[in-house]
């Protein structure tokens, strides 16, 4: 029996679904033996509403750190805040997501700890006090399994939509621990956060996204891939070609120099596939192409291929699928 | 202001990965080397603060194999004025890597550390733990994946990247650590009077010894490489661009069940 630490992730008081993946991994493995116990860590201002759902999940106890410091995140307080949950839950593995919070902190508390950190994994089993893990690296185009070395927690951050969510399991109750910290002379602080203009959802979270290259030929005609992009609730991406012609912003870009994503559907629209761009998006569960060129590498890794003008296709597709979606 | 800039050298973005027989490293033949494209910002970023500060110095650390000089020597044609090699297997981790990087900064004859830049993450692991581990040895606050830094005497505001197209704005106390993304700043090139004077400009080396690092700071290993499975051909549709949308939306929504 394994005792594992999820730090749950909240931002504007709503659970990240991410979240949700790591109790799941955490209480899923193993069933036939006797469960692991399950800790998540909760750290906000006036987030106790919360814990109904960690429990929900299969968080057995939580541990709960409240401070009107900590109304935005800040890798200082959530370093400080984490160290403490695991001195008291003193866990065998410590998962957090690989988001942007995540990242930022998860290795600070490794060099904290003096342990290691396995970072981005994609694939993730736990077993008693052991986890194995593999992760990608050159973007995807190869991946590896992760030795932990020496004693300690093993520490790992797991990529948002890899491993699926699990449902909400059981009426059980969990312990909820407060645990009071004095968030002072840090050096860091959050003053502000700049919302972003857009009610898309990011490129990196997505579960549907649709991209553009180079061949949209200007911003403007990026019209059509958003218009496609919002009858189907998904986030807009961009090749590098893209962005680097001004199109659209480096956020949205998808591959090696910009964002690795893995939704359930990724759309690519006038992308020819450069092999930077394909180790961006080829673990996409399906993949479409719709390109003018037969030759073009996209094509060898998607599931569906259309050779055809986009702005032809794609508003037509919008509509097709707009009648699917109102049924 | 002495300013410290840490930077990694990578496969080009363009390179097919070839596995070792043995599946515990990549095959590095033939590969062509560059500089880890975030990393072009760091130094970039570090250049612009040199040029408003006069009589500040722009130092490159990288840790790796002999060939990373290579990339040092990259930075210093960009305009860096001097350069630190640390001789380390490529099969360091972050943790050993880091420790290496901060060792070498503390050290009593190098330069004290009053700014360092890193870039986001390095696109070969992609683990983006080197500024934050750099900033556990340093004992130095940190922002990672920064798009803008406005400097003061103390302190500087950075712009942070996060999730949903939104931004956070992080003051920090100096030194501190940044780690930047791309759209910072735009690398220059390097020009040919450049090139050549870099050939001039000091590289120290170090051992890992030198630096008190052990076998025993590396924390985590990479084994069982394996590249991703071929791709099954996938189907074609065809006909004029109405009946293609139709059937591909068909396929989504019937035969993928992804919408």
């Amino acid at each position: 029996m394994g005792k594992i630490l999820v730090i749950a992730e909240q931002r504007d008081g709503k659970l990240k679904k991410s979240t949700f993946e790591l109790l799941g991994l955490a209480t899923q493995s193993a069933p036939a033996q006797s469960a692991n116990e399950t800790y998540a860590v909760l750290l906000g201002d006036g987030v106790s509403g919360l814990t109904k759902e960690l429990e929900q999940y299969g968080a057995t106890s939580i541990y709960l750190i409240q401070d009107a410091s900590l109304k935005f995140y800040s890798a200082e307080s959530y370093t400080l805040g984490v160290l403490e949950a695991i001195k008291q839950a003193s866990p065998d593995i410590v998962l957090a997501s690989h988001s942007p919070t995540g990242r930022d902190f998860m290795p600070k508390i490794a060099a904290s700890l003096g342990v290691g950190l396995a970072s981005d994994c994609t694939q993730a089993q736990i077993s008693g006090v052991n986890l194995k893990v593999r992760r990608p690296v050159y973007a995807g185009k190869a991946t590896v399994e992760v030795e932990f070395l020496g004693q300690g927690p093993r520490l790992a951050t797991i990529r948002p939509n890899a491993i699926g969510a699990p449902k909400p399991i059981s009426a059980q109750t969990a312990k909820v621990i407060p645990i009071s910290i004095q968030f002072t002379g840090l050096n860091t602080k959050v003053i502000e956060i700049v919302k972003g203009n857009s009610a898309r959802p990011d490129v990196a979270e997505a579960p549907v996204v649709v991209s553009g290259g180079r061949s949209l030929k200007s911003a403007e005609n990026f019209k059509i891939i958003e218009e496609l992009a919002d009858v189907l609730g998904a986030a807009v991406g961009a090749s590098r070609a893209a962005v680097d012609a001004g199109y659209r912003a480096h956020r949205d870009q998808v591959g090696q120099t910009g964002k690795v994503v893995s939704p359930v559907l990724y759309i690519a629209c006038g992308i020819s596939g450069a092999i930077q761009h394909l180790a961006g998006m080829r673990t996409s569960k399906c993949i479409v192409a719709i390109n003018t060129d037969p030759e073009a590498p996209i094509f060898q890794v998607a599931d569906y291929g259309v050779i055809g003008d986009l702005f032809a296709v794609v508003p037509l597709l919008k509509e097709e699928l707009k009648k699917i979606k109102e049924h | 202001m002495n300013i410290y800039v840490c930077i990694k050298q990578v496969p080009d973005t363009e390179t097919k990965i070839k596995l070792k027989p043995d599946f515990t490293w990549i095959d590095t033949s033939g590969i062509k080397w560059v500089m880890s494209p975030f990393d072009e910002y760091a130094v970039e970023e570090a250049l612009r603060v040199k040029e408003k500060n006069a009589g500040s110095t722009v130092i490159v650390v990288s840790a790796g194999p002999t060939r990373v000089i290579e990339c040092i020597r990259t930075a210093l044609a960009m305009g860096a004025d001097s350069g630190i090699h640390i001789e380390i297997p490529e099969t360091a981790d972050n943790n050993m890597t880091a420790k290496a990087l901060a060792n070498a900064m503390a050290k009593k004859e190098t330069a004290s550390v009053d700014l360092v830049f890193t870039g986001k993450e390095a696109i070969d692991d992609g683990s983006a733990q080197v500024s934050q581990l750099l900033a556990g040895f340093l004992g130095l606050p940190y922002v990672s994946v920064v798009l803008n830094v406005e400097y003061g005497a103390q302190s500087v505001k950075c712009k942070r990247e996060i999730e949903g197209g939104a931004y956070e704005i992080v003051e920090t106390a100096l030194p501190a650590i940044i780690a930047t993304q791309k759209g910072i700043n735009e690398p220059r090139y390097a020009t040919l009077p450049n090139i050549m004077k870099a050939k001039k400009k000091e590289i120290k080396t170090y051992k890992t010894s030198d630096l008190g690092i052990s076998e025993g700071d590396q924390k985590i290993k990479f084994k069982n490489f394996e590249l991703p499975p071929p791709k099954q051909a996938g189907k074609k549709v065809s006909g004029d661009p109405a009946a293609q949308a139709k059937e591909l939306a068909r396929l989504l929504h019937e035969e993928a069940k992804v919408i």
